[in-house]
Parts: C-alpha cells; sequence; structure tokens
C-alpha cells in the first residue's frame, strides 16, 4: 500500500528548476542580484574612461573597465551567493514558504540543493555576462593563460559557496519578510566597500583589512584581480603576493564550517 | 490497523504560566470530520499545530495516524495534508507550475488536472498565483493540501475572510473530500460551517475541552430543550419544553386564543454555543 517516496536527489533537481522559475519572475532579485554587477561595471568604465588605473613607470595601461571588471566579477560572485540567498530565505522563514514545506515531505537536503542549483545557474549566467560586456564590449580584453582560466573557476566555485553559506547564516536574522532585504543588503555593502570591490583594498586602513579578511568577499576579489589583471599588480596586494593558497584555504574554510553550522542550525519554522 | 486517525490524550501546551491549551483529550475516526470550535485565541490553532507536528506539546500524548507528529519522518508527512491559516508564500508561478511541483514531492500524489477542477480553478490554471483573488488563491491552498492524496487533512480556519458564496464553493471541495473518506480535521468559529462539514465536534474555550459530541448532540440535552416564545401582557415570554406541542395547546388553552408572536424552535449549535460562552463570561 505504502509507495516509496521519492528520492532526495530527484526532488533536489525538481528544486532547482521551481528556484529558477521563481527567481526570473522575482524583479527584485533579477535587478538587485543579477543585474547589479552588470550595471556597476557600466557605471563605473563610464565614469572613470578618461583615468588611467595602469603603472606608468612600468609603462602598463589598464582602463578603468579592465580594473573594474574583475571587482564586479567578485561582487557578482559574492551578491549571488550572500544577498540573493540571505534575503530569500529569511522571506521564505517568514512569509510561509518554509513552513508549507515543512508539512510536506520534502527532505531539506532537496530542498538546499534547490537553493545551490540556483545560486549556481543565476552566478554563473552572471559571470559569462560579465564577461563578454566587460572582456569584450568595454575592450578590458579576457585572461589568455589556461592556468588563469583554471583559476576563475575554482574561485568561482569556492566563492559562490562559501558566499551562500554566509547567506544561509544570515537569513536567521530578520524577523519579518517585510524587513528581510533591509537587514541583509546594508552589511554585505559594507562589506562591499571594506573588501576591495570599489575602494582599493591596499589603501584601507589596516584593522578594516583585518575585518575584511575575515569573510570570503575580500579574497574571491583579490583572486578575481589576479585573473584579469596584469602580473605587475600583485605588488599592490599584502605582502606583494597574490597569495592564492590564502584564498583557498579562507573560502574552503568558510564552506566546510559554514556548511556544518548551517546543518546543525536550520530549522524550517521560527522557534516555538 | 486501527480505525483512530487521531488520538490526543491530556494535552496540554503551556507559554510561559499560561496553559493555552489545558489539558484536552478527544479523538477522530478514520474518516470522519472533526471540528473544533471556539472563539479566536481560545487554542484552536495551538491545538491543530501541535496534530501537524508545528509544534511541541507541553504534557500529554498525541497520536496522528499512529505517530508522534512532531517527530514525524518524510513518510509521515506524506500521508498527512495541511492548509495553513494564512500563506503569503505563493506568487510568482502558476497554479498549474505550482501543484505540479508539489505533486512530485509525494509518493502517490493526485492527479494535477483533477485537484485544479475540483477546486474549480481550471480557467485559472495559467494564472500566477498572485494575480488571483484572495478567495481563489486560498482555493490554491486547498489545492496543495490534498495533492499529496492524504489520509488525513487538517485546515485552520479554512474559510475566515471569505464571501458567502466563496465558503459555499469551499465546502462543496471538502464535501467530496468527505465522500473519497478522507479523514479531516478542522477549526472555525463559524457555527454554521461546523454545523454544514462536521461529524462532531468539540468546543474549546480558554484552553479547555468544554463540549465534545456529535455536531447534532453537542452541548448536552438541556441546551437543546426546544424554547417557547411569545408576547404575553406586551411582555416577552420564553419556556423550555420537552413537549412543546403539548406545551403551546395549554398556552392556548389557558390564553383562550392565538398567542401573540409564537416561536417554538429547537436550539442550533449556534445558540448552543452561545449559551456557552455567556456561562464563561458570567463566571
Amino acid at each position: 500500500m505504502t509507495r516509496t517516496l521519492p528520492g532526495v536527489f530527484r526532488v533536489g533537481v525538481a528544486r532547482i528548476g521551481y528556484e529558477l522559475k521563481t527567481y526570473v519572475r522575482t524583479p527584485d532579485s533579477m535587478f538587485f542580484n543579477f543585474s547589479f554587477p552588470l550595471m556597476m561595471l557600466l557605471v563605473f568604465s563610464v565614469a572613470f574612461s578618461a583615468q588611467d588605473f595602469g603603472i606608468p613607470q612600468l609603462g602598463i595601461e589598464v582602463s578603468s573597465a579592465e580594473y573594474y571588471l574583475p571587482a564586479m566579477i567578485a561582487m557578482g560572485i559574492f551578491i549571488s551567493g550572500a544577498q540573493n540567498l540571505g534575503i530569500d530565505i529569511a522571506t521564505e522563514r517568514n512569509d510561509g514558504t518554509l513552513k508549507r514545506l515543512a508539512g510536506s515531505p520534502i527532505a531539506p537536503v532537496s530542498y538546499f540543493m534547490g537553493k545551490f542549483g540556483q545560486v549556481f545557474i543565476t552566478g554563473f549566467v552572471q559571470l559569462v555576462i560579465l564577461l563578454v560586456v566587460g572582456g569584450v564590449f568595454l575592450g578590458a580584453g579576457l585572461p589568455s593563460e589556461p592556468m588563469k582560466w583554471l583559476t576563475l573557476s575554482w574561485i568561482f566555485v569556492l566563492g559562490i559557496v562559501s558566499s551562500a553559506v554566509l547567506g544561509i547564516t544570515m537569513s536567521a536574522i530578520p524577523r519579518s519578510a517585510k524587513s528581510a532585504t533591509s537587514v541583509i543588503v546594508p552589511p554585505l555593502l559594507i562589506l562591499q566597500f571594506v573588501s576591495g570591490v570599489y575602494l582599493q583594498f591596499s589603501q584601507l586602513p589596516e584593522w578594516l583589512q583585518d575585518i575584511a579578511s575575515l569573510f570570503p568577499l575580500k579574497w574571491i576579489a583579490q583572486g578575481m584581480r589576479y585573473v584579469f589583471l596584469p602580473d605587475a599588480y600583485a605588488g599592490g596586494e599584502i605582502g606583494g603576493q597574490w597569495n592564492l593558497s590564502g584564498v583557498a584555504i579562507v573560502l574552503a574554510v568558510w564552506f566546510v564550517v559554514g556548511t556544518v553550522g548551517a546543518a546543525l542550525t536550520f530549522r524550517w519554522t521560527k522557534r516555538d | 490497523m486501527s480505525d483512530v486517525a487521531v488520538a490526543v490524550n491530556q494535552l496540554t501546551k503551556q507559554y510561559g504560566s499560561l496553559n493555552a491549551v489545558d489539558d484536552i483529550s478527544f479523538a477522530i475516526a478514520l474518516g470522519e470530520t472533526f471540528v473544533l470550535l471556539g472563539p479566536n485565541g481560545a487554542g484552536k490553532s495551538t491545538t491543530i499545530e501541535i496534530l501537524e507536528g508545528f509544534r511541541r506539546r507541553t504534557a500529554g500524548e498525541v497520536l496522528v495516524l499512529g505517530e508522534d507528529p512532531y517527530k514525524g519522518d518524510r513518510a509521515f508527512r506524506a500521508r498527512i495534508g495541511i492548509v495553513l491559516q494564512q500563506a503569503g508564500d505563493l506568487g510568482r508561478l502558476t497554479v498549474r507550475q505550482t501543484l505540479q511541483h508539489f505533486a512530485s514531492l509525494y509518493p502517490d500524489p493526485r492527479d494535477v488536472d483533477e485537484v485544479i477542477h475540483a477546486v474549480d480553478l481550471a480557467s485559472k490554471s495559467e494564472v500566477a498565483i498572485r494575480k488571483l483573488s484572495g478567495g481563489q488563491q486560498h482555493r490554491v491552498d486547498v489545492a496543495l493540501g490534498m495533492i499529496g492524496n492524504p489520509e488525513l487533512l487538517f485546515l485552520d480556519e479554512p474559510t475566515t475572510g471569505f464571501d458567502p458564496e466563496v465558503r459555499r464553493q469551499f465546502w462543496e471541495v471538502i464535501r467530496r473530500l468527505q465522500a473519497e473518506g478522507t479523514t479531516i480535521m478542522l477549526t472555525t468559529h463559524y457555527l454554521d460551517e461546523a454545523e454544514e462539514l462536521g461529524d462532531r465536534a468539540g468546543i474549546i474555550i480558554d484552553g479547555k475541552l468544554v463540549a465534545l459530541d456529535a455536531v447534532s448532540q453537542i452541548g448536552g440535552r438541556k441546551l437543546r430543550v426546544p424554547v417557547i416564545s411569545w408576547i404575553e401582557d406586551g411582555h416577552k415570554r420564553s419556556e423550555r419544553s420537552e413537549q412543546p406541542a403539548a406545551f403551546v395547546a395549554e398556552l392556548v388553552a389557558r390564553l383562550g386564543r392565538e398567542p401573540e408572536r409564537l416561536n417554538v424552535r429547537t436550539p442550533t449549535l449556534e445558540d448552543v454555543y452561545l449559551e456557552m460562552l455567556d456561562g464563561r463570561n458570567d463566571a
């Protein structure tokens, strides 16, 4: 009489489709999460188009588009994970979505497969658009060495999953669906300013650098500068090095600790 | 296999020092429709949410389809259906997309088109849920409650805020589920709804179950004794009698004429219920 429950993996795949359809029909997420880095890239490229971001002593010229492309790619990865999921899950916890799911036979693993799938796919499409618009149309150019493409790939993967677990953790903070955006966005925006997205990281006071170094964004941005800027720019980094192993370690720790933390603390509904 | 769908024994739920649910016991048989009636804040929603597995109880025993709902696993949740009190979570996708997705979560779901038809939304199936009226959105909630083909369906104040026409349509949906043998538990503060749909009812006031019986019997014999009312010498008079016809005959004989504004009626659930609420307020 009892039929077997649909598999956790199969339901997870179905969730990815459901989440993506919902994402593309939500104007807020399409605007503030999906299009925002592209808009910022256009704004910065145009606003500073007369400026040279190069190193004249070494005869290196860098346009505004070239200089801001890695920053906006890093920011896109970060908000696709942290801001998107932080707002999304906080809203779902407070508007009844999670309660409805809690009353259905879905496994939390399937639910998170849907979230990670959505974050991965939207983040990837966003990355491709930034590469095409920034690299080709705005003339920033794209890396030619395979090594740099490989680095871009692993930073994207580690960056987006570590940002996603930061978002999941933050989703526990808002107390209502309406306040979700206003609670999640400001701290993440501050983090963007202190992590070397809009402002040059090496020129920030040391204590701010130390705080920013605790979060994934600073490391994603650093890795992206390695991928897109001339090698001589390593001199502008802390210690004069790209420190890619540091990038890998911090992002991996974030992912592992964050996943364990989320698995231990996640609840479908608000505490009774 | 037992024929009891829900067994509640001395259930208590405390919030701080307040007993939101205070030592209540009742059972629901398979195939039965049980109505939990009570004013706002009486403990109806707390009780049904404990049975749905959303809330933890403070004391007492609760078995839903033979299991402790708070510890219910996926297989348990596949056997129940829940219609939430107020839901604002759905919206971006169409009625059909949403139902198809939720159907995919269950081992033995109903046919999506059948469900859409049952809740009378066939003409709206390709419309985004947020563009539907409040009543139509609530029918989507009911559709989601039944999509998994549950043995037991919970409905928490399902028609609060509906206009009469929409309530009648909703009752039709429930009657169809009853005819198919689904066990139903619903809470409401509408007496007519309890009378229309319920087999048995419990009345909960201040967390206590003050009455529990078949809907037609609830309140006991005494409160159900017919009431004869008339006007005599300009004053309104009323008496209760087990033999109302004989009483009226005597009355006519005594007055020597037709009594003015004569009315004989058997108390409805509403009368019984209001009398109980009065009793509480006097205490």
